[in-house]
């Protein structure tokens, strides 16, 4: 509650700041200051000390999960700030606004991850979404920003109308919009629920972007300015699967048998189809575009197994993806080439920028002593602990091989290739030391899981 | 206590190695952790008979069953020692070669072997996986950048080939730990497990693809040839002499007594597969020019023969293993050394450009010529005593074909010979040739490097018992863990 609250507030503050404060650096600043306040009071309402409590009428529930998550979250928009605030700069005029829809996306997310209705899913939904479509086409006189503005709000528009219709089915079945109510009802659902479960499943995968709904994902993260794709790509879809997953676990978990399989199809062509295309690209950009794809492909197998170690394990998926593609994304905003031959010598010219990307691209590989391996292994032991799962769980690892193929690409360009022509991109000294960081907090991750699963249960 | 010093001598030194601006400063720290290294080994020797300070175990991941557990036991012992006694003996054979940012060289070096301590030692199937992965991304950094010409694409193809071998087995791993008593992942656990039959063979095929990539086993050997001949020849000799030795000691620990019945089911296929490879690599061997490729094909081979006697299941056989474990290492780092010092002073390492090298390096040629020997098992050589008793395994195999096993692995010996022999003659004697850079016999590194490996060969071809006590019990006790013959008796 006290996230909710403080980041709407947020939201506002940020509005106003951009004619109150004339310095950008100022703006940053309050910006800065913000994401730390509302970390500190979520991990205050962690530890029990909601000040902020408002009755929802179980509209919401702030449980250890949702809190937990939201920490993740907020820690990774904190670091995402310290990384790639200054970049922002570049995309257009109104740099308080952007951060003022990203306070309001946050606001959505906090909704998303403790639901207890299917109303203020679709509310969290729609908070997300709309800011986002803003932010996609920030860059207003890029051709390719405002093409995938345009793509991304039809589309987005389309699937969030198959998700209200499927919603609007759910209540004339169960008459409640409550996710609670369902699980009285018997193993063999009416016709009503299957649509409604089906339409929103449809919609909730094209917002996670799983394969066949992820068409608009590549153009999109493609077309945006770099510093806002990173944040859709990490947050975004972190925060949509946080959600998916506890919608799939309150409302649908006595259906199991029933969408088990489906879920299981779409990880699989998500898996192929993220990979496979991701080998082919030849801009690192649109590389993690499908490595996104790919990831999601891996997250969707706590959606499947449906169990305790799905949900440790899409917790700390969260965390790695984000905090790995963060990083990646925030140094590949101050390269001047796209390409993997833009990387070419970087260990050379930038040896701590390229040791922690090495970092990062091995968590994303899922090398063991980083935090990707852990995730991937909670995914697999989620999904091996669902009886009749290997044939999916070898079909995953193969995938996973063929995912390093391509992020071992722009390993290769760092240290075993001479620099280009391009200058080399200058980093200061403070971007330096946040993403030294945030390689450390990876590799601290895959080493002690339990310094953030541990706060799972406690 | 001994089991996590060796792991932690070379990672901490190899870390600070990094630190260093010299290059004879790095390569001398470098050195000087190897014999630390080696001293610790040494003395956990020492304490093999009372049994004390040997293991170690510390809390890590309680909550997922995992702990970090180290163990050195008999088959331990043997590749840490070849471990610790490889290291030095690379530095020092090829102290002359000069590496762009030697520190980094070096540091990636020493945590390659504390990566390989570490699987050699770890007593969890986690920590092992761990370990596994660890070891590898050194080994990869370092045939890329200091390999030779096609060193990016090759070193990814291996790379990616272990890789996908490996993350098999982690599902074979999480399978099992799921199937265990207590949810652990320690290897007592591991052995406790009574998995049914069908359970036990496709688990079988998940781990045994990860250890035949990494031994390599034929079909799965295609990526080692060209690994081999682009690394630079100091990795070559870590890779060929001890990492290989990872995916045996995979079948010796983790799969074999874990999954017993299945490994005396699908044990007479690998045996097929694995005889193949030594006459195929034998003959392929024959037609090579390049000395680092003949070396390459004829470490298959060896490999082949090895893990075919560990699947004859039987005490001779896996002993032979056992003692070749040691031997396969310390004869082909003493080749390797002979080639880099071939490759440095004469420019190249084709066989058709050599000849008449005996005129101009009596010296070089005389330990060439032993350890060759000691590589194709000649009596009063260490490989001798190891492939006797393979071959005396094979004999024994509890297979309808064991006789034509032996008959056909036996071929691979003859094989050996001819290409052996031939590459003596060719490169060694005949008629000499022009060559660019005035001759030197051997610098005195490199006379302490091969004399010490002489000295070990003929100790272990004299007196090959030393090494047969250390493995004796545990050869025993693995004996009764493999054994499926009560199963059938019900």
């Amino acid at each position: 509650m006290n996230a909710l609250i403080i980041s709407a507030v947020l939201g506002v503050l940020m509005m106003f700041s951009s004619f109150l404060l004339k310095q950008k650096t100022a703006v940053r600043m309050v910006a800065i200051s913000g994401i730390v306040l509302l970390l500190l009071v979520n991990i205050l309402e962690l530890a029990g000390k909601p000040f902020l409590a408002v009755d929802t009428k179980g509209l919401l529930v702030f449980d250890h999960f949702a809190l937990l998550f939201n920490t993740v979250i907020f820690a990774a928009v904190l670091l995402y700030f310290l990384l790639s605030a200054p970049d922002m700069e570049k995309v257009g005029g109104s740099y308080a606004e952007y951060f003022a829809l990203i306070f309001f996306i946050l606001c959505g997310v906090t909704l998303v991850t403790s639901f207890k209705s299917l109303l203020t899913l679709f509310l969290g939904i729609e908070i997300i979404s709309i800011p986002l479509y803003i932010l996609t086409g920030s860059d207003k006189r890029n051709l390719k920003s405002n093409e995938a503005a345009l793509k991304y709000f039809l589309m987005g528009s389309f699937s969030t109308g198959l998700m209200l219709m499927g919603i609007a089915f759910l209540y004339g079945a169960w008459g409640t919009f409550s996710t609670d109510a369902p699980a009285l009802i018997a193993s063999m659902p009416p016709v009503l629920v299957v649509a409604g479960m089906s339409l929103v499943f449809f919609a909730m995968a094209f917002k996670v972007s799983a394969a066949p709904f992820h068409f608009w994902t590549p153009d999109v993260y493609d077309g945006a300015p770099t510093v806002f794709t990173s944040f859709m790509a990490t947050v975004v879809k972190g925060a949509v699967f946080a959600g998916f997953i506890r919608l799939f676990d309150d409302a649908f978990g006595p259906q199991q048998s029933q969408w088990q399989l489906w879920v299981a199809i779409i990880t699989a062509i998500t898996l192929f189809v993220g990979n496979i295309t991701a080998v082919f690209q030849q801009s690192v950009k649109r590389m993690l575009a499908y490595s996104s794809i790919a990831q999601a492909g891996f997250m969707l197998f706590a959606l499947y197994a449906m169990n305790a170690a799905g949900k440790e394990g899409i917790l700390l998926y969260t965390a790695a993806y984000s905090f790995a593609t963060i990083g990646i994304f925030a140094v590949l905003a101050r390269m001047n080439d796209y390409t993997f031959d833009g990387f070419n010598g970087l260990a050379r010219t930038q040896p701590l920028v390229a040791g922690a990307l090495t970092v990062f691209l091995l968590s994303l590989a899922g090398i063991p002593l980083t935090a990707g391996f852990m995730a991937k292994f909670y995914m697999l032991k989620a999904a091996l602990a669902t009886p009749g799962s290997t044939w999916l769980v070898i079909f995953a690892v193969g995938m996973a091989a063929v995912s390093v193929y391509y992020y071992f690409r722009v390993i290769q360009a760092m240290y075993f290739k001479e620099p280009g022509e391009t200058a080399a991109p200058d980093f200061p000294a403070f971007f330096k030391w946040v993403l030294a960081i945030l390689a450390v907090l990876v590799i601290l991750l895959g080493v002690f899981p339990e310094l953030l699963l541990g706060r799972l249960y406690f | 206590m001994i089991a996590f010093l060796l792991i932690l001598i070379p990672l901490a030194t190899g870390l600070l190695s990094f630190l260093i601006k010299e290059e004879k400063t790095a390569k001398a720290f470098a050195f000087l952790s190897s014999l630390a290294t080696l001293a610790v080994s040494i003395l956990g020797l020492t304490l093999m008979k009372t049994g004390s300070n040997l293991n170690f175990s510390a809390p890590w991941m309680s909550s997922l069953g995992s702990s970090f557990t180290l163990r050195l036991d008999g088959v331990g012992q043997v590749l840490c020692l070849l471990t610790a006694v490889a290291y030095p003996l690379v530095l020092l054979g090829t102290w002359q070669a000069s590496y762009k940012k030697a520190q980094q060289f070096f540091g990636l070096m020493l945590l390659a072997q504390a990566g390989m301590m570490g699987v050699f030692l770890a007593a969890d199937a986690l920590l092992f996986y761990f370990f596994w992965e660890l070891a590898l991304i050194p080994m990869y950094f370092l045939s890329s950048i200091w390999g030779g010409e096609r060193r990016i694409p090759v070193t990814f193809k291996f790379f990616v080939y272990t890789f996908a071998g490996s993350v098999l087995m982690l599902i074979g791993i999480i399978y099992l730990q799921a199937q265990t008593a207590d949810q652990s992942f320690s290897l007592t656990s591991f052995y406790k497990l009574e998995l049914s039959g069908k359970e036990q063979s496709w688990v079988f095929w998940l781990f045994f693809v990860a250890f035949a990539i990494k031994m390599p086993v034929f079909p799965f050997h295609t990526w080692q040839p060209d690994t081999y001949e682009q690394a630079p020849t100091a990795t070559t000799m870590i890779l060929s002499g001890v990492m290989v030795k990872m995916g045996l000691l995979g079948l010796i620990r983790w799969l074999m007594p874990v999954l017993p019945l299945a490994s005396f089911q699908w044990g007479d296929r690998v045996m097929i597969f694995a005889i193949i490879g030594i006459v195929y690599a034998s003959l392929v061997a024959i037609r090579q020019n390049d000395l680092k490729r003949l070396i390459a094909y004829s470490s298959i081979a060896h490999i082949g023969l090895m893990c075919a006697a560990l699947f004859a299941e039987n005490a001779s056989g896996t002993q032979g293993v056992m003692i070749q474990l040691f031997n396969h290492g310390i004869n082909i780092i003493g080749l390797w050394i002979i080639v880099e010092i071939i490759e440095r002073r004469y420019g190249t390492r084709k066989i058709s450009e050599l000849g008449g090298l005996a005129q101009q390096a009596p010296v070089m040629t005389l330990f060439f010529v032993v350890i060759a020997l000691a590589n194709i098992a000649l009596p009063l050589t260490n490989g001798f005593a190891g492939e006797f008793l393979m071959f005396n395994g094979l004999l024994h195999a509890k297979s309808n074909f064991a006789i034509a096993y032996t008959v056909v692995a036996g071929l691979g010996i003859i094989l050996a010979a001819v290409y052996t022999l031939n590459m003596i003659r060719n490169t060694f004697y005949g008629e000499a040739v022009a060559l660019r850079a005035p001759v030197t016999d051997l610098k005195l590194n490199e006379t302490m490097a091969l004399s010490v490996i002489v000295v070990l060969i003929l100790w272990l071809g004299i007196y090959p018992q030393s090494m047969l006590d250390l493995t004796d019990q545990f050869t025993r006790e693995w004996m009764t863990k493999i054994d499926v013959s009560h199963l059938f008796r019900k």
